[in-house]
């Protein structure tokens, strides 16, 4: 077995001894990976988003992948319906959720049966017999309980009653049964939270703060909580119990975050960077509504959250925002893109700020709202009308959806220009440690405005550029003396009156472009510990996990290997080419069909090699290994 | 959920736009372009109405801004002195609530046609009638396309002959005033383009209006719908056919002669003579099934149709609604960026 970076030890609940170990025994682990699955309605994002937040208190790295469906309800009990969160937590700096679960905590038959092939033989299988009956086996085709019929041999099966030992737990709280059974995912929770020696007191208290209003459920919540952990500590089923030291991850204080919360925070912070108001123009949008939801939260930055009737409405206000001078904001995932796609070409062409992020998903259409996709690239660069260039940007993990939102809005505002952000759907709703930033050290992002006229004769020309970055001033309206109008027709260089004339759209085609060309990005850092890589593996967004760990794998099978990441899709870092042309080969794995690839080969006619799936879920670390380690063997020969 | 009343007090359309001293002019608020209409288009009187009528307001000229989407009529920001917008088609509305969220003191204005706001804009134009943005809406109504060269709109009468419906049209039309009043709109008005002084006197209402203000205007595309209202131009017909309403005062027209009546939950036409002076009907810009019988009563061949102020009532706008939940958090929290990105739940590593 392979481990994501491996310092020697077996993961977690894989051991190789079985069953013979002295109840009570401590076992040392460097890392485990957790899923927990259930029916969408049994509370497996809220577990799962409480073990994240014990084992961020006790300072282990960690990476998380929600997995849910796109109904709200799927009908219960079936396969459809199976909601799961995997987490990855260790003592060292982990870059993902992990490919394989070592744990696998199945709350009915259809979760074992949607996880079970993603569980090593030797895992630790924790199911809930009570959703075993004949009729939920029927449900999603099991002809006999896998419980009974040996076919779950090669795991480590413990088989608990949760439902029943919740209810039990409960007895005495005047709940009744179906009430009191809604708790059994606590159960669960403090089960596995004595498997793995975690800290107690923060999910009590969050329990109680979540049902502050309503003290019975806290109550009944907290003692299902203490009973699964108390049936670990009591019940002699289960012999050992795992630890993970904390990591030992850089200086500093740390929290945990989503990709979501951290955009959400960017934007407030640029806001406040840029001393500017932001006004957010959106509609709601699987899975980039938790931006609305949390930038609504924060008014008091003056932050104005609009909730707009459709997608183009959306866009529209935040660019009537920027054109009153605030700083506009609009979020949304791929299939609203496509509907603001005019609007974002009318913003190239009034060259306003304005900032539009993507939280991709599987597409074409409606496709797969809640699953992971980085197939947006290619409509970010080119999917509008005319010649139309729009810097690109990607965030690469959860936390780093912050900075790239204040750099977003750095090269909007500096630029006035719109902004394409492509996040996605692992990265939003994924969560990792995020070592806090000190706000004194985040970028002044502070603008000026126009305040006289800048053409001959006391005139102003809205379109008279900044030689250095090619600019075009930002007048506001309530300016005196400076009234012009804007719109999506060609404009006249300089004068910005509207023009026809042929050599001025070429011109002024040009001139777009080759602002969005030359703004200032940095160079792209190339990851090549030994110095002595011949293949180069290069990745965009939220790849970045997967391929530094597959990275990793390589390297310790001696096999050298460089990676590069992009954040910034257009324009390039200005040394791209000349990193490029330094490899023998070059990779670039993508969750699209080889978007990224096909743009570099254009650039750069570099005969990059484009690794591909679009499965809906990252890749996984063992199959980039593998990959990559074929690449370099071939070079080798 | 619950609702939160924002109890937000009544404030004059124009509240919060900075004023000026200097005496206007309308040559003040005619731009540099050159007006680029057809010969005989409506949109030049209109043009000269808005120019005439803005220096009555007294605002300063940079505190005012036109927003358009696309269509003939939607040139209209290019030829006025002031700050403007020529955006894409249909979306005006939406662009303006942007700014008008965001600037309160702007007085914002959308120029917009039939096409522009009742086919590809129709979503913006209802919802931020619902939402009552403080925004002034200028629905210039030719009943065509005019700008790609004559095809039937969504105000075109049943069976209309067009380049693309050589076999007549097949839509049943809109009657924008019904429209716009089962959208919640706070203000509504109607104008032709060649009433100067009941154009202007809509304006005005409109201008004063604190919320979404629509004001349609019938105006003549000589090229492909020539004479579409001219029965409303002919002296003789209009008397016959115009009812020009007025908030607080019977509905009577045609020097007298006719007046309006209820007829069952609706209106009717009657002869003064007829009926009982009791029996007229008083106009009250507050009652909405008052002003949606009196917009009933307009039909699309024109056979009637109401003018002026149809309804004009007073209810939060969004923008300062939007505004209030701002200023609120902002007095009862600091905005202290360190402590929301720390939150609740940190460790430090030493």
């Amino acid at each position: 077995m392979t481990t994501d970076v491996g310092n020697g030890a077996a993961p977690g609940g894989s051991p190789e001894k079985t069953g013979t170990e002295k109840t009570g025994t401590v076992r040392k682990l460097d890392r485990v990976v957790i899923r927990f699955a259930g029916d969408s309605g049994d509370g497996m994002q809220l577990t799962g988003d409480r073990f994240t937040s014990e084992a961020a208190a006790f300072g282990n790295d960690l990476a998380t992948l929600p997995n849910f469906p796109a109904e709200i309800r799927a009908p219960q009990g079936t396969l459809p319906g199976v909601s799961s969160f995997q987490l990855h937590f260790a003592d060292y700096d982990i870059l993902t959720p992990g490919d394989r679960p070592d744990v696998l905590v199945a709350m009915n038959p259809a979760a074992l049966k949607a996880n079970i092939g993603d569980l090593p033989r030797g895992g630790t299988l924790i199911v809930n017999t009570d959703e075993f009956t004949k009729r939920n086996l029927v449900k999603v085709g099991y002809d006999k309980d896998p419980l009974e019929d040996n076919s779950l041999e090669g795991y480590q099966v413990h088989k608990v009653a949760m439902a029943t030992l919740t209810i039990g737990a409960l007895e005495n709280t005047g709940l009744g049964k179906k009430d009191a059974e809604r708790a059994k995912n606590m159960f669960a929770l403090g089960l596995l939270s004595w498997m793995y020696h975690r800290p107690t007191e923060g999910t009590e208290r969050f329990l109680r703060e979540k049902f502050a209003k309503k003290p019975d459920i806290a109550e009944a919540n907290v003692l299902a909580f203490r009973a699964g952990w108390n049936y670990g500590e009591t019940t002699e089923s289960f012999a050992v119990t795992y630890e993970v030291a904390p990591a030992k991850l850089n200086r500093g204080t740390y929290r945990q975050i989503t990709g979501n919360t951290a955009l959400a925070y960017g934007v407030v912070a640029a806001g406040q960077q840029a001393k500017l108001p932001v006004v957010l123009g959106t509609y709601p949008i699987t899975p980039a509504s938790d931006i609305l939801h949390e930038l609504s939260k924060h008014k008091n930055f003056g932050i104005t959250t609009l909730q707009a009737e459709d997608e183009i409405a959306g866009i529209g206000a935040a660019l009537g925002a920027s054109y009153g001078g605030a700083l506009g904001i609009t979020s949304t995932s791929g299939p609203g893109v496509a509907l603001k796609s005019e609007t974002i070409g009318l913003a190239v062409m009034t060259e306003l700020p304005l900032v539009i992020i993507d939280v991709q998903r599987g597409g074409p259409s409606t496709g797969l709202p809640t699953k992971t996709e980085q197939a947006d690239l290619l409509q970010a660069m080119f999917g509008r009308n005319g010649e139309s260039p729009v810097p690109v940007i990607a965030p690469q993990s959860p936390a780093d959806c912050f900075d790239a939102a204040l750099d977003a809005v750095r090269i909007a505002l500096k630029y006035r220009t719109p902004v394409l952000l492509l996040s996605d759907g692992a990265i939003a709703n994924g969560s990792e440690p995020w070592l806090i930033p000190d706000v004194a050290d985040l970028p002044d992002l502070s603008v000026e405005f126009a305040t006289a006229p800048n053409g001959p004769d006391g005139e102003f020309w809205p379109y008279l550029r900044d030689p250095e970055t090619l600019a075009r001033p930002w007048a506001v309206p309530g300016t005196p003396g400076l009234q012009h109008r804007i719109g999506g027709l060609e404009k006249s260089d300089g004068t910005g009156n509207i023009s026809y004339d042929p050599a001025n759209h070429d011109k002024m085609v040009r001139l777009r472009q080759q602002k969005v060309d030359g703004i200032e990005v940095p160079d792209v850092v190339v990851d090549d510990p030994s110095g002595e890589a011949r293949v180069l593996v290069v990745g965009w967004g939220s790849s970045y996990g997967p391929i530094g760990a597959a990275a990793r794998r390589v390297r310790k099978l001696g096999l050298p290997v460089a990676h590069a990441h992009l954040r910034h899709l257009n324009p390039f870092p200005k040394n791209l080419g000349d990193v490029l042309a330094r490899y023998d080969k070059v990779v670039v794995p993508e969750m699209n069909l080889g978007q990224l690839a096909l743009l570099l080969r254009a650039k750069y006619l570099v005969d990059a090699i484009s690794y591909t799936k679009v499965q809906g879920l990252p890749f996984k670390a063992e199959e980039l290994q593998d990959v990559l380690a074929d690449v370099i063997k071939g070079v080798s020969e | 959920m619950t609702a939160i009343d924002l109890g937000l007090p009544g404030l004059g359309g124009l509240d919060g736009v900075p004023t000026s001293d200097e005496p206007q002019k309308a040559k003040d608020y005619k731009s540099d372009q050159e007006v680029r209409w057809c010969p005989g288009c409506g949109d030049y009187v209109v043009l000269n109405a808005v120019q005439s009528f803005l220096p009555t307001l007294g605002l300063k000229r940079e505190n005012i801004v036109f927003i358009s989407g696309i269509g003939c009529s939607s040139r209209f920001p290019y030829y006025m002195n002031t700050y403007g917008m020529h955006s894409i088609h249909g979306r005006a509305p939406a662009i303006a609530t942007g700014l008008a969220v965001a600037r309160p003191d702007l007085s914002v204005w959308v120029v917009t046609g039939d096409g522009d706001a009742l086919s590809i804009g129709g979503n913006h134009l209802i919802h931020t009638l619902r939402r009552n943005v403080n925004l002034k809406i200028l629905l210039f109504n030719n009943r065509i396309y005019g700008l790609t060269k004559g095809q039937y709109s969504p105000t075109s009468e049943e069976g209309k002959v067009t380049k693309s419906t050589p076999y007549g049209s097949l839509d049943h039309p809109f009657n924008p005033v019904s429209l716009a009043l089962g959208a919640e709109a706070s203000f509504v008005g109607r104008a032709v383009d060649s009433d100067r002084a009941g154009l202007t006197e809509v304006l005005r209402q409109a201008a004063e209006h604190r919320g979404s203000a629509l004001v349609e205007i019938y105006q003549n595309c000589p090229i492909f719908n020539d004479g579409a209202f001219d029965v409303l131009k002919d002296a003789d017909e209009a008397s016959r056919r115009i009812i020009n309403v007025v908030d607080g005062q019977p509905i009577v027209f045609g020097g007298g002669e006719y007046a309006v009546v209820r007829d069952g939950f609706g209106l009717t036409v009657a002869k003064t003579a007829d009926v009982e002076e009791s029996d007229i009907v008083v106009h009250d810009a507050s009652d909405l099934n008052l002003s949606f019988a009196l917009s009933r009563l307009s039909t699309q061949d024109l056979q009637h149709t109401v003018t002026g102020v149809f309804r004009n009532v007073a209810r939060a706008t969004y923008d300062d609604a939007a505004r209030a939940q701002v200023a609120e958090a902002q007095a009862a929290k600091p905005a202290d960026l360190g402590a929301l990105l720390r939150g609740k739940d940190t460790w430090t590593v030493a």
